[in-house]
């Protein structure tokens, strides 16, 4: 069956087989790698997307579901060729390691800060839950969180 | 079963046309959030001929508060829960404790029913207040059941094959309590054990339901009538400052663990999970006595 939808504020679409969901859409037919395939089961959270503004796990939306929505992904964060400003942090913070959890959470971030901008740690735990990263121990990503808040607020001021 | 591979994405823009769909192919499966569907999918556990799509359908999304009764469509997310029935607090508790905000954005009470599991969270919620599910299909329109007639064992409903739930519906007492499960982690976790508990102050009952220690979920009936009925010896239900003995306490945890019919499984032992009833059941309690004392009741 033939997916169209927004990405990007591009509109895209792909001949699908109907199990398929929006993660696969993504990678296999749009070649919009950024989003990642850790689980398939909606436990890792690196396939995290924006679907119509709300943070959902790729893997578990049937990409038939996304016809005619708007889907943002990683790929659209980055602006005029510098990175967005939860991407810096995480950069200049060290919660980078091997980086396959990154695209996830940096999605995750954005999220949280734009309806929290200066969230607690128990709060970024509590929002970040959906998101497991295994290399860094989460304090550096914690960190980048809080330095991405700081750095908001300041732009503000 | 679909041997070709071929997967039907039926598309219906308003329940009735859901409903048609369903009763001209019966096999089709439901999906909504796909927190579940999605899963048994992409592992290749279930090969559908067909999946009606319900995300859409605006009739799914209704969530009525008149005075105390409360209507939860089956397409309502946890997401939304949170944010629109802040004061039904045992279900609120329950939908935060579900998964991730990933997953909380797409989950609904409705998948919940539909995939029966003794371990879905917001089910013991549904039975502590006594709720009823509404299912309709096209040919007879709507019945509604009470839950304890919906759940009849693990993963197993009573709904007829051109069924399709349409939400849940109860009566919210006056009165405090919660809801509270155990698990390995505090978040992302299929519970060990789960427990709602009710105070209706108007009866003078207080209500338990237990979740994932039993083939459905349980109502530790002698202990509420047991620890509703001390209560009254008490005098607590008057005053509520009044001193409950020591003993109903344990007498009341006691009660409610016997209620439990757990099984050792993957996730834990039958002892353990009969344990973690026991110290939910404790704490359940004493935190809606301590309401009580601060008169936090409200309208949970």
């Amino acid at each position: 069956m033939l997916v169209r939808c927004m990405v990007n504020g591009e509109s895209r679409e792909a001949e699908v087989w109907g199990g398929t969901s929006l993660l696969t859409f993504l990678r296999d037919d749009l070649h919009l790698l950024g989003t990642k395939n850790a689980c398939e089961q909606g436990e890792c959270g690196s396939c995290s997307v924006w679907l119509d503004g709300h943070v959902v796990c790729a893997c578990l939306v049937l990409a038939a579901q996304v016809e005619g929505r708007e889907v943002q992904t990683v790929e659209g964060m980055a602006r005029g060729g510098s990175m967005h400003p939860v991407q810096q942090a995480f950069v200049d913070a060290g919660a980078v390691q091997c980086g396959f959890c990154t695209p996830g959470l940096v999605v995750a971030v954005a999220d949280l800060l734009e309806h929290h901008p200066h969230p607690s740690d128990e709060l970024i735990r509590e929002q970040l839950s959906g998101n497991i990263c295994r290399c860094t121990g989460y304090q550096k990503i914690i960190d980048a969180v809080h330095l991405a808040a700081g750095r908001a607020q300041e732009k503000q001021s | 079963m679909s041997e070709s591979g071929r997967v039907d994405v039926l598309m219906p823009r308003t329940f009735q046309e859901a409903l048609e769909m369903k009763a001209t192919r019966p096999a089709a499966l439901p999906i909504a959030g796909g927190t579940d569907v999605m899963v048994w999918i992409n592992f290749g556990m279930v090969r559908p001929e067909a999946l009606i799509d319900l995300s859409r359908l605006p009739e799914l999304q209704a969530l009525r508060r008149d005075g105390g009764r409360v209507f939860l469509g089956a397409g309502v997310t946890y997401a939304r829960i949170v944010r629109e029935l802040p004061d039904v607090r045992p279900l609120v508790e329950a939908s935060r404790s579900v998964g991730s905000p990933q997953i909380r954005e797409r989950g609904t009470v409705g998948g919940n029913l539909g995939t029966a599991s003794p371990a879905g969270d917001s089910l013991p919620v549904l039975a502590a207040y006594e709720a009823e599910i509404e299912v309709a299909s096209a040919a007879r329109g709507a019945r509604r059941l009470p839950w304890h007639d919906f759940l009849i064992g693990p993963k197993r409903t009573a709904m007829k094959p051109d069924e399709l739930i349409v939400g849940a519906a109860w009566q919210v007492p006056r009165g405090s309590g919660s809801f509270s499960k155990v698990g390995t982690r505090n978040a992302m976790v299929i519970a060990v054990a789960g427990l709602c508990l009710v105070v209706d102050e108007e009866w003078r009952r207080v209500r338990v339901a237990l979740g994932s220690v039993g083939p459905t979920i349980l109502r530790a009936a002698q202990a509420e009538q047991r620890v509703s009925q001390a209560l009254a010896d008490a005098g607590v239900w008057d005053e509520p400052n009044a001193t409950a003995p020591d003993s109903l306490l344990d007498d009341f945890a006691a009660g409610v663990a016997a209620a439990a019919r757990p099984i050792d499984d993957v996730r834990g032992t039958a002892a353990y999970r009969r344990h973690a009833c026991e110290v939910l059941a404790r704490r359940a309690l004493s935190w809606a006595l301590e309401d009580r004392r601060h008169a936090r009741a409200g309208a949970a």
